[in-house]
């Protein structure tokens, strides 16, 4: 049983969600909400090389997006380490109050 | 059915669900609806790893980013408190112009991926590469010094996230 379906497709719907994250990302004030849509657009990203990992049958790919996860893990925990500590000094992660990176 | 595989059908409705779930992360107000509709946007990502016969992948997806990474980012939400009434919102002429921003770049990205070869993805139920045994001898052949360089990296992450999250001692 083979099922094609083309690149070009997945190309597309990677385009799509990483745009819906960029937008996210201006469009958002919350920090929190702001790196969601950030994970969103690494998880663009992994969805492409699984892809193309796919069509040229080679492991290599999948194994990129493995690390890309362990990354985007250690990201996360800091990241959000970060805001916590933020939101105890300020009481806010509002990121138009952070852009002065004073309180 | 209409002439589409099964395949075809499951890539359809997978990619409307994670586009309808991904936009829905970016409109709700409430942050923990947000945290609750990238969790189902996961889902779907891992569905497709799944219709890309990359099944090894699409488990740990599932475990990290569903269960560890958002269970994160619920956790801190619901530590902070916040909900539709705390959250900030931005003008409408900044929402529109990052709207305006969003549609040229999809514009530049699809017009100059448009010209891309048109290749088909041929998905033989025998494609062995994405299950365990063959991701591990890659990855412990291969790639083992970057295994262990992002073993320090997770090391050091934790270790950060703790000196970041105690409390100051005066």
């Amino acid at each position: 049983m083979i099922n094609t379906i083309p690149i070009n497709y997945y190309i597309m719907l990677s385009t799509i969600l990483f745009i819906i994250g960029a937008v996210g990302v201006m469009a958002r004030r919350n920090a929190i909400i702001v790196f969601m849509c950030i994970e969103l657009m690494l998880n663009a990203v992994n969805l492409l090389l699984v892809a193309f990992s796919t069509l040229h049958n080679d492991a290599n790919g999948q194994v990129f997006v493995f690390f890309i996860m362990a990354v985007a893990a250690a990201e996360v925990a800091v990241g959000l380490a970060i805001l916590s500590m933020i939101y105890r000094n300020i009481k806010s992660i509002d990121i138009d109050l952070l852009s002065k990176l004073k309180h | 059915m209409l002439g589409y595989t099964i395949t075809q059908w499951l890539f359809g409705i997978l990619s409307f669900l994670a586009i309808m779930f991904a936009l829905m992360v970016v409109f709700t107000r409430n942050p923990v609806n947000s945290v609750l509709y990238l969790v189902l946007t996961f889902f779907c990502i891992a569905g497709h790893y799944l219709v890309l016969n990359a099944q090894f992948l699409a488990v740990v997806h599932i475990v990290v980013y569903a269960g560890a990474i958002m269970v994160l980012f619920l956790f801190v939400i619901m530590l902070m408190n916040l909900n539709e009434d705390t959250e900030p919102q931005k003008t409408l002429i900044s929402k529109i112009i990052a709207g305006c921003i969003g549609g040229v770049l999809l514009v530049v990205l699809v017009g100059s991926l448009k010209g891309a070869e048109q290749l088909q993805l041929h998905q033989s139920g025998a494609s062995q590469i994405g299950l365990v045994k063959n991701l591990g001898k890659v990855l412990f052949g291969e790639f083992l010094f970057p295994f262990e360089i992002a073993s320090v990296l997770l090391l050091a992450a934790m270790v950060g996230a703790i000196m970041l999250g105690k409390k100051e001692i005066k």
